[in-house]
């Protein structure tokens, strides 16, 4: 059981993590941030695996791992 | 629950002012990551070049150092002599390291000087707008190429950084790596804390070569970048370790 | 403890350096000082201090600055052309204030020129050779026994001020020969706790001279400026039978030693006195201005083009200046002096 937690005011929308993310649980959002970008976000029905790969691929921080 | 993964202690400010996509974010973090996992916060100095990551000073929670553009090795050469306890790393771009610090790159090497260079290569001038580096492929277009770089025209080739250094006798570890997907970092943050280990343990001159994703210059979305590196900047500057 | 030794000029820096706490030397070759590096080579490992010879002098000044971020006193050397490649690393020095000791034993230029004796850096030296609002302490030594006590003045003086501090020289005074007593002083300790050793049980420490952020650049510049008027206040300088002479001469190195010897042989003529700055910045304008008030004529000897000359005629009012220089590594005796002397007071019918 794992879970990802993003910081979605400090994502650029870069979605490497939704790329590389094994368990395709990473979706664009449809609304925008701060930063007024579209950001990374968790599929609710989803599950995470706890892999990581999202995080290593991150380049701004954004993403933690709870298991 | 546990906290498994999460950004490092030694990372002071996350709100970076990079692009989106842009490696240096990456290897600010696996660096950050390195020094608190050996433990050695306490006595490192990082200098910081010329180019994007003029600021990196301003990412990480250890004593740091600016170096005029190109001179990031000399600066480092002196910090170490004077005081060799201390773990001090360089964190240089492709112009700052292989264009004009070149000599100061190959000598720093050549006199076996006990550091750690992290030299990121992203094919381009990045901070200046895109022009042409020495890393940059034949073909690539840049603000300097704009037809592609050509060496009949006197653009010169790509220049191998790593496997130039890895000639000297000086040199004890040479690695290329990526940022380019999660395995690939996996293996960055290995080289990274191998070359940090191998000046701890006074082995001498460790070079890790980073491949890293520069969307904005290369004009393509975060995605296309890394499938670049992948699948292009790969057969020039191949990964793995070169000595 | 001391002992008097015959060396040159370039030697005499050395030791000083020595007996100044200096722990980080990087230099590269250069006619006319190699005799300086050669001698640094084997002093500073003698004393276990840290010696490199550089690739360059665009790395021995960068090395210089490393060393200077980490506290230790750090020295380097050079001769004109060398010193024109480290314009870049002395603004950086200024802007991290860092203290550093920079040499320039001055030859012939510009360009490659010759290895003959010159004093055309003045103002690479005084009036920034490098980019930016800066200044550093320029001190002009007129023998080797000043050689000697101005290196030392040099390393107090750089840590006082967190500042580069310059010592021009020339070939001449480099390569002559003069008794110099060698004297270990007490060095004064000064706090740095901008230093770079660590951030062991104190927050992280950052040298920067780059400030992005609006208005903070400027800010840091003011600072600078705070600074640099506290420094204006090391002004050193030499005065001999100035105050009831008629006639004044200014010149600072080797082209002193010539004046002096001509104010000397002028004596019958003319009541010749001799100003001497030793330190071409902070430049002293205020007492030079004083001195000559009530002279007849300012007479001017710089082994350069009317560098010198252009501070004097700063501080000079109502007083007429006379020029007289040799460039490109040529180099005047007393003779020519006193005949451009006796010509020109003819001519003005002084």
């Amino acid at each position: 059981m794992a879970e990802v937690k993003i910081n979605k005011d400090r994502c650029k929308g870069c979605f490497l993590c939704i790329q590389f993310c094994p368990a395709k649980c990473l979706k664009v959002s449809e609304s925008l941030n701060k930063r007024g970008n579209q950001y990374a976000e968790k599929i609710e029905d989803k599950k995470c695996v706890g892999c990581g790969n999202c995080f290593l691929i991150c380049p701004d921080f954004c993403i933690e791992i709870y298991e | 629950m546990k906290l498994k993964f999460s950004p490092p202690k030694s990372l002071k400010k996350l709100n970076t002012h990079y692009c989106a996509g842009c490696g240096h974010g990456i290897v600010h973090r696996i660096i950050a990551e390195v020094v608190d996992e050996l433990g050695i916060r306490e006595k490192t100095v990082g200098i910081a070049p010329v180019g994007c990551s003029v600021v990196a000073y301003d990412y990480w929670d250890f004593d740091c150092c600016e170096a005029a553009h190109g001179r990031a090795l000399a600066v480092a050469t002196a910090i170490k002599r004077c005081r060799p306890n201390l773990v001090v790393f360089t964190y240089q771009g492709d112009g700052d390291l292989a264009s004009i610090g070149i000599a100061e790159t190959l000598h720093c090497a050549n006199r076996k000087e006990n550091l750690t260079c992290i030299f990121i290569n992203n094919a381009c001038y990045g901070m200046t707008g895109g022009q042409m580096a020495p890393t940059t492929l034949l073909g690539q277009k840049t603000a300097t190429t704009p037809w592609g770089r050509d060496y009949r025209e006197g653009d010169g080739f790509p220049l191998k950084v790593s496997e130039l250094l890895a000639n000297l006798e000086g040199v004890v570890y040479v690695e290329r790596v990526a940022v380019s997907n999660p395995q690939n970092v996996r293996r960055a943050k290995k080289a990274i804390k191998e070359a940090f280990i191998n000046q701890i343990e006074e082995k001498g001159f460790s070079l890790v070569e980073v491949l890293s994703p520069c969307p904005t210059v290369w004009r393509k979305t975060p995605h296309e970048a890394v499938k670049w590196i992948d699948e292009e900047m790969v057969k020039i500057f191949p990964l793995g370790r070169i000595k | 403890m001391s002992k008097k030794v015959l060396i040159t000029g370039n030697e005499a820096v050395v030791e000083a350096a020595i007996v100044g706490g200096c722990s980080f030397y990087a230099g590269y070759p250069i006619t006319p000082q190699n005799e300086l590096i050669r001698q640094m080579a084997k002093r500073m490992r003698e004393e276990k201090r840290v010696f490199i010879q550089a690739e360059s002098e665009l790395a021995a000044i960068n090395m210089v600055f490393g060393a200077a971020a980490t506290g230790m006193r750090a020295m380097t050397t050079s001769s004109s052309p060398g010193i024109s490649l480290m314009q870049e690393g002395i603004s950086y020095l200024c802007g991290c204030q860092l203290p550093a000791v920079i040499v320039n034993v001055m030859r012939g230029g510009p360009g490659l020129g010759n290895i003959a004796p010159s004093q055309a850096d003045y103002f690479q030296a005084t009036k920034g050779g490098g980019h930016g609002d800066y200044n550093l302490i320029v001190l002009a030594p007129a023998s080797c026994q000043e050689a000697f006590d101005l290196t030392f003045l040099a390393f107090d003086l750089a840590d006082k001020y967190r500042n580069p501090v310059m010592i021009l020289m020339d070939a001449f005074l480099g390569q002559m020969a003069e008794a110099v007593e060698i004297k270990k002083r007490k060095i004064k300790n000064y706090k740095k706790d901008w230093a770079l050793t660590g951030a062991k049980g104190r927050p992280s420490r950052i040298i920067r001279s780059l400030f992005l952020k609006e208005g903070v650049l400027e800010r840091h510049n003011l600072e600078l400026q705070k600074k640099y008027k506290k420094m204006r206040k090391e002004v050193r300088f030499e005065s001999i039978n100035c105050k009831d002479a008629e006639i004044l001469f200014v010149a600072y190195g080797i082209s002193f030693r010539i004046a002096k010897e001509a104010a000397f042989l002028l004596k019958k003529d003319i009541k010749a006195g001799v100003f001497r700055p030793i330190t071409l910045w902070p430049f002293p304008y205020k007492e030079l201005e004083e001195l000559t008030s009530d002279k007849k004529a300012v007479f001017v000897f710089e082994l350069a083009y009317e560098q010198l000359a252009e501070d004097v005629k700063l501080a000079v009012r109502n007083t007429p200046v006379y020029t007289y220089g040799r460039l490109g590594g040529g180099v005047f005796d007393e003779e020519e002096l006193v005949n451009f002397v006796r010509k020109k007071l003819n001519e003005v019918k002084v």
